[in-house]
C-alpha cells in the first residue's frame, strides 16, 4: 500500500514539507528552512525563473522551484548529485560569460554568486571565458554599477518598480547582447533617481550595484559566506551590500 | 607510493604570490620534503620539467613563452594543477582584455608617462604577447584546480597527502575561495 500523504505537504528529498495554498516549490522550501540554490529569486519579489539555478524534479519533470506551485502529494528531487552538477555548470557559466574578478571584487565574501559557487564545490570555471566588453558606469558618487559583474537576474529591475517606486533599471538588448541599462536621459546612474540606501542596491546578489560609501568596512575574511556556507544560512537571508557582522 | 613523488612548480603570468603560499605550510616543508622531490621550481632553479607526477602552474597564459612551458609542463606531468586565481581565470594580467593588445604596447612604450626614446620593444629573445591572457585550461587540459589568490597553503597540503594516498584532493569550504 503506497502511504497516505496528508494534505497540503510536499516531500523534497523524502521530507515532509508543508505548504500553503499558492505557494511555490521555493516558498515551502524556504519556510521549512530547506535551501534550494538560486540567485534570481528573492522572498518577497515575484518570481523570475530566469537563472534555472532552482530547477529541481518534481515528480519526475524539471522544472524551476520558484516559480512551480506546490502541490498534494509532489516528490520533489533537489539535493541530487546529478541537480548539484548541472547546477555547478550553470554557475560555472555565469562567471564565464562575465568579468569576475573576485580578488579585487570588494563584494567578495558577501556576494551570493561567489557563495553559491563555494557551496556547489566550484573550483573553477570549466568552460572558456568570454571576456566580454562592458561599460561600467561610476558617474554617480554613491552608487556603482559594475555591469562586469551582472548576472542580469533582474532584482534591482523588480526592487526599483516594486519597492522603491522609482523604476530606475530594465534589460535591454538580446542574447549576449543584454545588458542592464539606466532609466535616466544620459543613461548614466548620476541623472537617475538612485540613492545609495535604495533596496534596488541592497538585492543585487553580486557586485554589479554596490553602494559605494563604506568600502572594504568588513574586513575579507569575516564577511557573510567567508566560514558559513550559504546552504547553511537562514534560507531567506540573502545577502547584500550592507555585510553581516 | 613508495617512491618519493615528483614535482614541478613554475609561475607563468603570475606573481609568485601562490609560490610564496605554497612555502607558507611552514615547518610542515619538512615533511613534505620526506615525500617530495621537486624537479624544475624556482627552488631547484632547474630549467627543464621531466618525468613528474604533479605540476603546479601559477599564472595565466600572456606569452609564447607561457604556452611552451605550459604544454612541456602536461607532457612531462600525470598531474596537472592550476593555482590561484591568475591559472584559473586569467587574473589580473587579463584585464588587459579588455583593450586591444596594440592599445596596450602604445601606452605603455610610446604614450606613457616618463617614457624616453619611446618604441615597442622587438627582438627575436622576447616572447611574443598572446592577443589575449587566457586561463590555462582554455590550452591544455588541467586535472584540478586550487582556486585562491593565493589558495592557503592547506590546500597545497592537502593536494600534495592525498595523491600521495592515492585519493581524490577534497577541498574544505576553508579552501576553496576565490579571494
Ligand atoms: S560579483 Fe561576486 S563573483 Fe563576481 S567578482 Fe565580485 S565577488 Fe566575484
Ligand atoms: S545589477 Fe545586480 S540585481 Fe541588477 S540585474 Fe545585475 S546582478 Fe541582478
Amino acid at each position: 500500500m503506497p502511504q497516505k500523504i496528508s494534505p497540503r505537504k510536499i516531500k523534497i528529498d523524502q521530507q515532509d514539507i508543508p505548504f500553503s495554498e499558492g505557494q511555490s516549490i521555493m516558498e515551502a522550501a524556504e519556510q521549512a528552512g530547506v535551501y534550494i540554490p538560486h540567485l534570481c529569486h528573492k522572498a518577497g519579489y515575484k518570481a523570475h525563473g530566469s537563472c534555472r539555478l532552482c530547477t529541481v524534479k518534481a515528480s519526475g519533470r524539471w522544472v524551476s522551484a520558484c516559480t512551480e506551485p506546490a502541490e498534494v502529494g509532489l516528490q520533489v528531487e533537489n539535493n541530487s548529485s546529478e541537480l548539484q552538477s548541472q547546477r555547478r555548470a550553470i554557475v560555472q557559466l555565469l562567471f564565464a560569460e562575465g568579468n569576475h574578478h573576485c580578488p579585487f571584487c570588494e563584494k567578495s565574501g558577501n556576494c551570493q554568486l561567489q557563495a553559491v559557487a563555494y557551496s556547489l564545490d566550484m573550483h573553477d570555471a570549466h568552460f572558456a571565458h568570454q571576456f566580454p566588453h562592458r561599460t561600467l558606469d561610476a558617474s554617480h558618487p554613491e552608487v556603482l554599477l559594475d555591469r562586469d559583474r551582472c548576472i542580469q537576474c533582474e532584482l534591482c529591475v523588480r526592487a526599483s518598480k516594486e519597492h522603491d517606486k522609482k523604476n530606475v533599471f530594465a534589460l535591454s538588448g538580446r542574447g549576449p547582447h543584454t545588458q542592464l541599462i539606466v532609466n535616466s536621459e544620459s543613461g548614466k546612474l548620476k541623472d537617475s533617481e538612485i540613492e545609495k540606501d535604495d533596496e534596488a542596491i541592497k538585492v543585487c546578489p553580486t557586485g554589479a550595484l554596490m553602494n559605494r560609501s563604506k568600502p572594504f568596512s568588513v574586513p575579507i575574511g569575516q564577511r557573510q559566506f567567508d566560514n558559513i556556507p550559504i546552504d547553511q544560512q537562514s534560507t531567506g537571508k540573502s545577502g547584500n551590500n550592507e555585510a553581516q557582522p | 607510493m613508495t617512491q618519493k613523488i615528483r614535482l614541478a612548480t613554475c609561475s607563468l603570468a603570475g606573481c609568485f604570490g601562490c609560490h610564496m603560499s605554497f612555502l607558507d605550510i611552514d615547518e610542515a616543508l619538512i615533511s613534505v620534503a620526506d615525500i617530495v622531490e621537486f624537479d624544475r621550481s624556482p627552488i631547484t632553479d632547474i630549467k627543464h620539467v621531466t618525468n613528474c607526477d604533479i605540476g603546479l602552474i601559477e599564472g595565466g597564459i600572456c606569452n609564447s613563452d607561457n604556452i611552451e612551458v605550459l604544454k612541456e609542463f602536461r607532457e612531462q606531468c600525470k598531474i596537472l594543477v592550476a593555482v590561484g586565481a591568475c591559472a584559473i581565470t586569467g587574473g589580473v594580467p587579463a584585464l588587459r582584455n579588455h583593450f586591444e593588445l596594440k592599445e596596450c604596447l602604445e601606452e605603455v612604450y610610446l604614450k606613457g608617462k616618463g617614457v624616453v626614446n619611446p618604441q615597442i620593444p622587438s627582438d627575436e629573445e622576447l616572447p611574443l604577447l598572446t592577443e589575449k591572457v587566457y586561463p590555462i585550461h582554455e590550452v591544455v587540459k588541467i586535472d584540478y584546480s586550487l582556486p585562491g589568490c593565493p589558495p592557503p597553503a592547506d590546500a597545497f597540503m592537502e593536494l600534495i597527502t592525498a595523491i600521495k594516498q592515492n585519493r581524490e584532493p577534497k577541498l574544505e569550504y576553508a579552501l576553496r575561495h576565490f579571494d
